[in-house]
């Protein structure tokens, strides 16, 4: 449980090598914090642990594969098997190049696989898990993407909308068992998914993602952007016209 | 063990029937800050307890009196809390024995067997800051009041109690003999051990409703511990409030209340004709409408000034009645409102004797954090009991109240790491943050306790959110499952 200072005696993160799940393990970070790191058995991985234990945390490391539906069960068994999950952060996912995304089908299905039906079936485990130990936050990674679906990234942002769209109606369904669901839009991340890529304008870091994580949580919220300005950007563009939009160097 | 099988019950839920779900409510402590939902089950008979025992699932289950707990020893999310507050019937007093006892349910508050037996000339023995627990929440959280330096905590005057059991069985334990082992577990055992169901306690004899009471301000810190330990013994009662928001030379200054209980002959004329009378004035109930930040440093500063400054610098013998010399907060219902919808915590630690200079520095972070505490109170505790995990160790105690703010959660860590080292440890019935691991180095005979756990509930039946926390809910593996 979360206790009376706002400290969680518990994480998992799901996609634990991801720069942002880092970021967000590290603020936390205390001694005998529990953390699952949930990823592919990599390198990685095991430096992630590493780090996490440096901190004083109780590290444990779980395999956790995306595409591979039939072994969620266990991956968040196992994740639960110490005891309650405070916060079960959803950071895996995957960018893919946007002109060959569309263009090859293989591509096209890993991203929506990655992206949406296996968060939507981790999000359902979870969710019954929280629900009967009626207490808990899935802090969800979704993206600006998903807000108005864009041509030059579409493949990538139908993921995120339908994503987005699942995490803020899990959150609705969970209110009544003391669940809270953090539905996360950050814009440009400089994180290693994004390496090699042009920064967009408001462009933030995983540090800067993980900080607004873990107000979002203190305060209770159920939706944020990062940078918080990105809010009424979007809404902006979400009503322009689209003959507009689709001249929009966007 | 003396087995007392639950004579003839009838379950309020046949077996075979469907179980309607009880719907979730949210629990939380006294300090408003951390609750959970909860299915809560209204107790009125053994019958009922077992039955909701019966009907848990592996959430478990855990007893819950008036929530006086500050933080999260009476909440059980997902689970269940059974409410025993309906078993409220005082089943027997006997005046004549010496000591003269009282067998109660263990929802039977305080202030109600206080109401009853006064006229008796019967006194409960041992008062904490509110009547507003309790009595099967007194030994659990094996309160203490200002009289710990010379006749000890709650647990001290239980001459037996009723627990349920994980295994449905209601068992009578007491302090020596087969079931010492338990009993003690149970004292300061927060709800973990099993159901306190009924009591008996040894209860204490007086003339008077009423005390005479000795008040001198002290300068600082040094006088006040100083004084404290010089006169404690001439008290039966001691305790101080200090200014916990004055910095530099007056560091810790202080009010100092010490009384005993009084004759029928130390009254005046007037309050002879009826001296077992019980006031106890109202001044209502806080309504909610309190921001939060209502304690910020000008109201703090103001309060903590006007409180010493309204003190007399010295008075002897002043008589007191009960509301003026234990619970002056009782006024007010509701109190707990004040610190507005984010809550409060209580920090209360004790550390031994010997370590005065670590108690001080303990003092100095406080006052120098910028966290704002107005209810602080410093007290000497006497000897401990036989309890694994009870609180008080001969040593100073010190108990803020802190509004829930950014950065509190590293003072309070801060605070942990001095207390720890200085062999001390923080009452659980008021903390709603320890970790576990700091939690095991402050009570060295916590295996003791869970050897006890393990055997009378080995799959961790009974549960909280605190023993979640602590990493006492899986009485097996000592994990938090």
């Amino acid at each position: 449980m979360i206790n009376a200072v706002g400290a969680p005696q518990s994480l998992l993160l799901l996609g634990g090598t991801s720069d942002i799940a880092l970021a967000i393990a590290r603020k936390y970070a205390r001694s005998g914090l529990r953390v699952v790191v949930a990823a592919r058995p990599s390198d990685r991985r095991t430096a992630a642990a590493t780090e996490l234990k440096g901190l004083d945390c109780d590290v444990t490391e779980v395999d956790l594969d995306a595409r591979d539906h039939q072994s969620h069960v266990a991956t968040i068994d196992q994740a639960f098997s110490g005891g309650d999950i405070d916060i079960a952060v959803i950071a895996f996912g995957l960018l893919g190049d946007p002109e060959q995304a569309w263009h090859d089908p293989d591509l096209a299905l890993e991203l929506a696989e990655v992206n949406y039906t296996a968060p939507v079936h981790l999000g359902v485990l979870l969710g019954q898990r929280m629900q009967a130990q009626a207490h808990g936050w899935i802090v969800a990674l979704s993206s600006v993407a998903g807000e108005r679906v864009r041509r030059s990234n579409f493949v990538y942002g139908s993921t995120k909308a339908g994503f987005d769209g699942f995490f803020m109606g899990l959150g609705e369904a969970l209110r009544d068992y003391g669940v809270h669901v953090l539905v996360v839009r950050p814009g440009f991340v400089k994180s290693k998914m994004t390496s090699g890529l042009d920064e967009a304008p408001l462009a933030v870091t995983p540090d800067q993602v993980a900080e607004a994580v873990v107000d979002g949580v203190k305060s209770k919220r159920e939706l944020v952007w990062v940078p918080g300005p990105l809010r009424v950007v979007m809404s902006g563009l979400r009503h322009v016209p689209r003959p507009l939009f689709r001249r929009l160097p966007l | 063990m003396s087995d007392t099988a639950v004579p003839a019950i009838k379950p309020s839920v046949p077996e075979e029937q469907p179980v309607i779900p009880q719907p979730l409510v949210e629990l939380h402590g006294w300090g408003r800050a951390s609750g959970t939902l909860s299915h809560l089950a209204h107790i009125d008979s053994v019958a009922d307890a077992v039955s909701a025992l019966r009907r848990s699932d592996d959430r478990g289950v855990v007893p819950r009196g008036l929530g006086r707990s500050y933080g999260d020893a009476a909440q059980n999310a997902g689970g269940t809390a059974l409410d025993l507050t309906r078993m409220n019937r005082i089943l027997s007093v006997d005046a004549s024995s010496e000591p003269a006892t009282v067998t109660v349910q263990a929802g039977v508050s305080l202030d109600l067997l206080m109401r009853a037996l006064l006229p008796f000339g019967l006194w409960v023995p041992v008062l904490p800051g509110t009547r507003q627990v309790t009595v099967g929440g007194a030994i659990a959280a094996d309160v203490h009041g200002k009289n710990h330096h010379t006749q000890g905590s709650f647990g001290n005057h239980v001459l037996s109690l009723e627990l349920l059991m994980a295994d449905g069985k209601v068992r009578t334990l007491t302090p020596d003999g087969d079931t010492k082992a338990l009993f003690w577990a149970t004292i300061g055992g927060m709800g973990l051990t099993g159901a306190i169901l009924a009591a008996t306690v040894a209860m204490q004899r007086t003339e008077s409703a009423y005390f005479l009471v000795d008040t001198d301000r002290t300068a600082d810190i040094d006088d006040l511990m100083a004084r404290m330990s010089q006169e404690d013994e001439n008290y039966t009662y001691s305790v101080a409030w200090f200014d916990a928001v004055t910095k530099g030379r007056h560091m810790g200054r202080a009010v100092l209340t010490r009384g005993n209980k009084a004759a029928v002959a130390d009254l005046p004329v007037k309050l002879k004709r009826d001296p077992l009378r019980f006031v106890a004035p109202s001044l209502g109930t806080l309504p909610e409408i309190f921001p939060n930040r209502m304690i910020n440093k000008a109201t703090a500063k103001a309060f903590s000034t006007a409180w010493y400054f309204k003190a007399p610098k010295h008075r002897t013998g002043e008589l007191q009645n009960i509301t003026q010399f234990f619970h002056p907060l009782d006024m007010v219902a509701e109190w707990n409102r004040v610190y507005g919808p984010n809550g409060f915590l209580q920090y209360q630690f004790v550390v031994p004797f010997d370590e005065a200079e670590a108690f001080r520095r303990c003092l100095e972070m406080i006052v120098n954090s910028g966290h704002l505490s107005c209810l602080n109170v410093l007290k000497r505790f006497g000897a401990g009991n036989p309890s694994p995990l009870s609180f008080p160790m001969p040593g100073w105690t010190l108990t803020v109240d802190l509004p829930i703010e950014q950065g509190l959660d590293k003072l309070c860590d801060a605070l942990d790491t001095e207390v720890v080292g200085a062999g001390g440890r923080v009452y659980l019935a008021k903390d709603s943050r320890l970790s576990a691991s700091t939690f095991r180095k402050m009570y060295p005979r916590l295996d003791e306790f869970l050897a006890v756990r393990r055997e009378v509930d080995p799959t961790g039946m009974f549960n909280s959110d605190l023993a979640r926390r602590l990493e006492l809910s899986n009485p097996t593996t000592g994990g938090a499952a």
